[in-house]
């Protein structure tokens, strides 16, 4: 049964937007860190997105996604009162969340909103939460209303400066493990390379680091191994031994490779759409 | 062996019309175009009519095959139907895909002076023949249905063989069954796994109609222990059962194993088949493109996966197995189609790595030659490595067919369940319950992987004890 989407907000206008779908049996079952598989058309691929946010007592479940190819650039025509072929979850395992202390959470771009449910898990239990969010410039950012509402603190950067920190966030959250001594963990989530230079950042701090991985994902539940991973030196599988994984053992130069092997069909399949949608 | 009497010369089985090699290696149409029911009549003369019919105990299902042959001999292909619907909710499906040479054609007695009947053959053209007159008549054989029981309701998790064969049961018996399947098709295996130029898509479509009409319902987009789990729906459903399979598949745990261009059967074979990958860019999903195939293993995926890469564009493609020919799990007759498309066999060889470029892309693996030394544990001679016979074999796209594992996911989140020391689900022999009271398990959950017919065998056992419990 398709899945009514109830309410969409263009976050950053034909870039990122946020769905609220009605999706009550998923609603209920998701937890931090889930995500799910959707797909938009008959034709259509299967792509993961992590669930942003639930509302169990409305069965509500939130997505936000950044227009990147064919999928989500589908996904962008659709409007409230549409409703979306295929949505499948939750999936993967929860995010492990208990009382500790100080967690610092990093978002990077679209990563903010998958972030942000962490966050709000870690802060229902009572850990002292410290967010760190990044985006190339302030029109960019996400999420910074949702997370003020609930952290205890909330650093952003911007690469322009034209809010808040000018640079990246490992800068800010260097700046923070030198100060701050008794901070328990670390979640990062966004852009590989953002997530690898946050495990580069806490490695000499010796603090445990949990980033969230976004590789290739074809079922979502374990049968096919399109979302291996090479974490401390092993091969796991993101959809069900993950997708959060510890931040130093994980091998992002691989998974950067992976993540890039349909690169050309990607490109096809969107020139393909666009010409269609643009009325040839 | 007598030699001293005469034997009496039988005829040759009915050769089946195939598409031609050189141009069915250019599509995903079927291969095997079926009999006429000429053939049919034909092939069906041949049978004996045997008193204790051997045939029969080589069917997991116990098909009443002498009788049913019986009637396409008198050309009464209804009557033939419903003799097979009796204990098959799915024969266009196992006519195709069974290793009939090893279960039912196995034991026909014309083996030992000839060549068996083509028992799977007639079993798929009455099938293909028969035009259901009423809905019901798909899964109960006869044109009544059953009438509803008040009130029970049967939840089956997955919706491959064995789940569509205890729901076709319990359905058939007038119980309402809800299918709960993970992915966005009903059909399992036979959805994303057998590729169409072997099981055509709409056979599976038209079997899982008629379990429709018969008042099954599929939820899709629902995982057996995230989206639902067996706990809740003990509570709601008199009984449930499971019949997840074995999808978790087995990489070869060799160097390389992570490069861009090495995949699992499974995904190659799901992208192309459930995805409909060959269609793309008409159909959004694509597939890793090889000029230059390797596929290690050498059961029916490994040959679903070499034909399908075949059909997919590739230049030269290779079978890599350690044993040899007369090892191969494989049907004989998949066998014998992949070799007649262009499919090579590396016989005797194993891989020791993948080796790849600057960009992570796979550009060859090496291979090492191998022995037949003493028989191991399962009666196979064991693979014995030839040292320094090690060689490089081009390759771009690398496929591992080396069998799956149950998939964790239901089993982590149903502790209560009792599991076998590999892993799988423990039942009862006879009656399919698993541990937990009115829970039922069957297919390659309980067993690891096996075949089609197997699964749906198990499926039918515990759709039956269901029956009998509810109606008792």
């Amino acid at each position: 049964m398709p899945t009514p989407i109830l309410h969409k907000e263009r976050l950053i206008p034909g870039k990122t937007s946020k769905l609220v779908l009605h999706a009550p049996q998923i609603a209920q079952k998701a937890r931090p860190g889930h995500f799910v598989m959707l797909r938009v058309s008959p034709q259509g691929e299967r792509i993961p997105l992590t669930i942003a946010d639930t509302d169990p007592a409305q069965g509500t479940i939130t997505i936000v996604y950044l227009v990147m190819g064919k999928t989500t650039a589908m996904l962008e025509e659709l409007n409230q009162g549409d409703a979306i072929l295929d949505v499948c979850g939750p999936l993967g395992h929860p995010t492990h969340i208990e009382k500790h202390g100080t967690v610092i959470c990093v978002g990077g771009g679209t990563g903010i909103a998958a972030m942000h449910h962490i966050a709000k898990g870690h802060a229902r239990v009572g850990n002292r939460v410290v967010g760190i969010i990044g985006a190339r410039s302030k029109d960019l950012l996400l999420f910074e209303k949702e997370l003020a509402s609930f952290v205890d603190e909330l650093l952003i950067s911007t690469d322009d400066g034209s809010y808040g920190h000018k640079g990246l966030v490992t800068d800010l959250l260097r700046d923070r493990l030198e100060k701050d001594k008794a901070v328990f963990e670390v979640v990062a989530v966004g852009p590989v390379p953002m997530m690898a230079a946050v495990a580069e950042t806490t490695r000499p701090f010796g603090v445990k680091t949990t980033v969230s991985l976004n590789p290739i994902m074809v079922d979502g539940i374990g049968m096919c191994g399109a979302c291996r991973v090479s974490v401390g030196g092993k091969t796991k599988f993101a959809c069900v031994d993950g997708p959060e994984f510890d931040g130093h053992e994980v091998d992002f130069p691989e998974l950067r490779r992976r993540l890039a092997a349909y690169r050309e069909q990607e490109r096809i399949s969107l020139e393909a759409y666009q010409r269609s949608a643009h009325g040839n | 062996m007598e030699t001293s009497k005469p034997k009496k010369t039988v005829a040759p089985r009915t050769p089946m019309p195939c598409q031609p090699a050189a141009v069915r290696r250019g599509n995903f149409e079927e291969v095997a175009l079926g009999y006429t029911r000429e053939m049919a009549l034909q092939e069906a003369a041949r049978c004996l009519q045997c008193k204790k019919p051997l045939c029969v105990t080589g069917c997991p299902v116990e098909v009443p095959i002498r009788d049913f042959i019986h009637q396409v001999a008198q050309n009464n292909m209804d009557a033939a139907y419903r003799i097979i619907k009796s204990t098959n909710s799915l024969p266009a499906v196992c006519g195709r895909v069974c290793p009939q040479e090893h279960q039912c054609e196995g034991k026909c007695v014309l083996k030992a002076k000839g060549q068996p009947v083509a028992i799977g053959r007639l079993e798929r053209f009455v099938a293909d023949t028969y035009i259901a007159t009423t809905a019901c008549e798909q899964v109960t054989g006869t044109n009544a249905c059953s009438l509803p029981l008040d009130g029970k309701k049967v939840a089956c998790i997955g919706s491959g063989p064995s789940s569509l064969t205890c729901a076709g049961v319990c359905a058939a018996a007038g119980i309402r069954v809800d299918v709960f399947e993970a992915l966005h098709e009903p059909g399992g295996v036979l959805i994303y796994g057998i590729p169409a130029f072997r099981l055509p898509k709409s056979v599976v479509a038209t079997e899982i109609d008629g379990l429709r009409q018969s008042g099954v319902e599929f939820h899709l987009n629902s995982v057996g222990g995230r989206t639902v789990d067996v706990a809740d729906l003990r509570k709601e459903y008199d009984a449930v059962f499971i019949g997840v399979g074995a999808g978790l598949p087995t990489f070869l745990g060799v160097p390389g194993e992570n490069l861009v261009g090495v995949f699992s059967a499974n995904e190659y074979l799901t992208r192309v088949n459930l995805g409909r990958a060959y269609d793309f860019p008409k159909q959004d999903t694509p597939a890793f493109p090889g000029k230059n195939v390797t596929v290690f293993g050498a059961g029916n995926v490994a040959m679903d996966a070499a034909r399908t890469a075949l059909r997919m564009g590739a230049e030269s493609v290779h079978i890599v197995y350690r044993r040899t020919r007369a090892e191969m799990p494989a049907r004989l007759e998949e066998v014998e189609h992949a070799e007649e498309e262009g499919v090579q066999f590396a016989m005797l060889s194993a891989p020791l790595r993948f080796n790849g470029n600057a960009e992570l892309h796979l550009t060859s693996v090496t291979l090492q030659k191998m022995e037949l030394g003493e028989p191991d544990a399962s009666g196979r001679r064991r693979p014995v490595p030839i040292a320094g016979s090690e060689y490089d074999m081009p390759t771009d796209l690398a496929i591992v067919a080396l069998g799956t594992r149950s998939n964790p996911i239901l089993l982590d989140a149903t502790p209560d369940l009792v599991k076998t020391q590999r892993g799988y689900i423990q039942v009862h022999e006879e009656t399919g319950e698993t541990s937990i009271p009115n829970v039922f398990a069957g297919g390659d959950i309980v067993t690891g992987a096996a075949t089609v017919i197997l699964a749906m065998g198990a499926g039918r056992r515990a759709g039956q004890e269901i029956v009998r419990r509810l109606r008792g």
